[in-house]
């Protein structure tokens, strides 16, 4: 037998017989909320495939080129050989649409899982000691993720993807000190400079897709070695881990799972039209297009430059420019507050010990009222990115819906947090469900042959 | 799921998978490509999550012992102490030790040079435009602006003759009735007959403001709303915008074609660090 032979060569060289015989049979906790990561892994995979595939057909240039192509609207137009090569690959190289669409939306779906899996583990607890280092990894992919998509985003050189360039290039400008000089090493000069687009093609394509791959690497290795945490329940332990063995129940069902979320991206491309750079037209450097949008992922960023107040700031002669605050400072401290929340949790609670097993949200209720005020300020600055869009859909003026969000996503988050704490120290309390405990009637029948009813009303159970 | 299930996702997977090869020899169509990768992957996947949920549910499921974090064994004091015999070992050579870190930090300030080559030096650039005294206006396709060609209440996009479709130089042209203008004098006298122009980046984040509101007489920013008043100075009403736009200044030359009297009245763009002021 083939396999036979491998393992025994293995075994014989590198000792592989005993790694081997103790990861096929190691355990997973088998929860449907433990997926979300995986889905991110699998949608990366499905990133590199796809993006390779891109690579053999863009062309990271500004030079000009006239276009000849078979979309007659911009036939005749002079543009810039990205967009011209990105145009080629969309609607003359069969199957090219296909991949760039599974591409974007793979990278949608990355995104959409990291947020999802980063409060599944937030809301368990799941990042409590000894994983504190697995979440800080975890948060660090979340950022490389937005940067692999604002660069990617950034390469088709349409209008939409150089009004975003255009905004980050005055966020960095707008440091203290450095920022005109830090602006014009990472652009290349005063926006926008001739070497942009290959820099941020060798970001996209080389550099952040490294970065990711370690820190996905990392991040694995840490859970296969500290093993995961799982939810209490009968027979189980914090000393003890319960769940599917890696072979073959585990292997199946990750494929499985694998090839559904293929399925599912490049369903997504072939069916559901995204980013058409052809309908934006070529960067212009004097147009930008209205309603302009991030991806979603992107969409918090947009929502605090919208709504933050025009303050700028002079300090000894010196500009900080309206831009700092929104565009670095409040990102950065959120940054920084979510990569180092496990130790700020253990601080404030002084619970130093280590924990295998997930919590229940309503364990844990302040951290449960914190994660609902995050998600509420997220979400209100979400729909603020898109005030114009939205201001059009509900028929109101953008300055109300400016004036309704500027107050939500103050009072909203507080609000939230306060209402899930309550609800959370309740069910915690209470011990259950309101209506665990259903009323009930006894019914006796007496010597006589008559009956005795006793009632007992229900309530929250004992 | 059943046998029979999972079978028959595998089934429908070999069709679309076949059918995909058919539609690509075909000459593709993306809609279909999509529909069939959907059912080909998808029906792959639903088979083995259903083998593994299943069919395989009979393994159940195992208990192991998890792996200890033992930080009381005392493997840590051991590696600290050897560490430290190291240092103390290497530290012994003063002399040696100090040079050895001043040839890392040397090293360090050199290999800073390289990435001093990524861009040029701001300088003034950033303060500066290609406008000068005498430049003609001219539109994006390079006709130059007559006094008096545009339309009273309109606006168009104008460059220097030289420089067409400059970055930083683009302004906004706008005609509108020169006894409605509410300027100081010296900028007035630098908007011939209502034709006033200003930067056509926003002072918030640089976008090009492309919306002017006619009723209003309001330029209205299409990234975060910014809203200028084009009567009085483009002042900023609403929005995140914390500055006016600067105004270019213009003079009407003897062909009778608006041209710049100098550069704009100040730095076009968001503020940085070291604006002048
Ligand atoms: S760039 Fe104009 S409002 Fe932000």
């Amino acid at each position: 037998m083939i396999v036979e032979r491998v393992v025994r060569g293995l075994d014989e060289r590198l000792d592989g017989g005993s790694f081997l015989r103790r990861n096929l049979t190691k355990v997973f906790p088998d929860h449907w909320s433990f997926m979300l990561g995986e889905i991110a892994l699998y949608a990366f995979a499905l990133l590199v495939l796809t993006g390779i595939f891109l690579t053999f057909f863009f062309q990271a240039s500004p030079e000009p080129v006239v276009y000849d192509g078979p979309y007659a609207p911009m036939r005749g137009r002079t543009v810039s050989a990205a967009y011209d090569s990105v145009l080629r690959l969309s609607f003359e190289v069969r199957a090219g649409l296909v991949m760039r669409q599974t591409h974007h939306w793979a990278a949608l779906l990355f995104m959409a899982a990291v947020v999802a899996h980063l409060l599944r583990v937030f809301f368990t607890g799941a990042f409590r000691k000894p994983r504190e280092l697995t979440w800080v990894l975890g948060v660090l992919l979340l950022f490389a993720g937005i940067g692999a998509g604002f660069t990617g985003y950034s390469l088709p050189d349409d209008l939409l993807s150089g009004t975003g360039l255009r905004i980050i290039y005055s966020g960095v400008l707008s440091i203290p000190v450095v920022g005109a000089w830090a602006a014009f090493l990472f652009f290349g000069g005063e926006f926008p400079a001739h070497a942009l687009l290959s820099r941020l093609y060798v970001l996209h394509v080389l550099l952040i897709p490294l970065v990711i791959a370690g820190l996905i690497g990392a991040h694995l290795a840490l859970v296969w070695r500290q093993t995961h945490t799982q939810f209490p329940g009968p027979g189980r332990t914090e000393d003890t881990v319960t769940g599917i063995p890696v072979w073959p129940r585990f292997a199946l069902k990750a494929l499985g799972l694998m090839f559904v979320t293929w399925g599912v991206a490049a369903g997504l491309g072939g069916l559901v039209q995204i980013n058409p750079v052809w309908l934006y037209g070529p960067f212009v450097p004097y147009s930008a297009p209205s309603p302009a949008q991030p991806d979603f992922y992107a969409g918090w960023l947009e929502g605090l430059l919208r709504l933050w107040p025009n303050w700028e700031f002079h300090l000894f002669g010196r500009t900080i420019g309206t831009l700092f605050l929104p565009a670095v400072v409040v990102p950065g401290v959120i940054t920084f507050v979510l990569a180092l929340w496990p130790w700020i949790e253990e601080r404030v609670s002084g619970d130093h010990a280590a924990h295998h097993f997930a919590q229940r949200p309503r364990e844990a209720p302040v951290r449960s009222g914190i994660g609902a005020a995050g998600v509420a300020f997220f979400t209100v600055l979400m729909l603020a990115g898109s005030n114009d869009v939205l201001a059009a859909f509900l028929s109101v003026e953008v300055d109300t819906l400016n004036g309704v969000l500027t107050a939500a996503v103050v009072v909203l988050p507080i609000a939230c947090g306060l209402v899930t704490y309550r609800i959370c120290r309740d069910l915690r309390d209470g011990g259950g469900h309101p209506i665990a405990r259903p009323g009930r009637a006894r019914v006796r029948r007496t010597a006589a042959g008559a009956f005795e009813v006793e009632h007992e009303p229900g309530g929250p159970a004992r | 799921m059943s046998e029979r299930a999972v079978a028959v996702a595998f089934v429908v997977s070999i069709l679309a998978a076949l059918g995909l090869t058919a539609v690509y020899a075909a000459g593709g169509d993306p809609q279909v490509e999509g529909a069939l990768l959907l059912l080909a992957l998808g029906g792959l996947g639903v088979g083995l999550l259903g083998w593994a949920g299943g069919l395989l549910a009979h393994l159940g499921e195992h208990t192991e012992p998890r792996r200890r974090h033992p930080a009381a064994d005392g493997d840590g004091d051991v590696a600290v102490a050897t560490f430290e015999a190291g240092v103390a070992e290497v530290g012994r050579r003063r002399l040696l030790a100090r040079l050895l870190a001043g040839a890392v930090a040397a090293l360090g300030l050199a290999a800073v040079f390289p990435i001093r080559s990524l861009g040029s030096a701001p300088g003034s650039q950033l303060a500066r435009t290609s406008w000068r005294r005498g430049v003609r206006l001219v539109t994006a396709d390079g006709t130059p602006v007559q006094l008096g060609a545009l339309e009273l209440n309109t606006f168009t996009t104008v460059f220097p003759e030289d420089d067409v479709g400059s970055a930083d130089a683009q302004a906004v042209l706008i005609r509108v009735d020169p006894t409605s203008l509410q300027l100081p004098p010296d900028r007035l006298a630098a908007a011939p007959q209502g034709h006033v122009a200003y930067s056509k980046l926003c002072t918030h984040a640089g976008c090009p403001l492309g919306l002017y509101l006619a009723a209003t007489q309001e330029l209205r920013c299409p990234c975060h709303q910014s809203t200028f008043d084009v009567l009085r100075g483009a002042r900023p009403v609403y929005g995140p915008a914390p500055k006016p736009l600067p105004q270019l200044p213009l003079e009407v030359g003897p062909d009778g074609t608006l041209r710049a009297a100098g550069d704009f009245t100040e730095p076009v763009g968001p503020s940085w660090w070291d604006l002048p002021r």
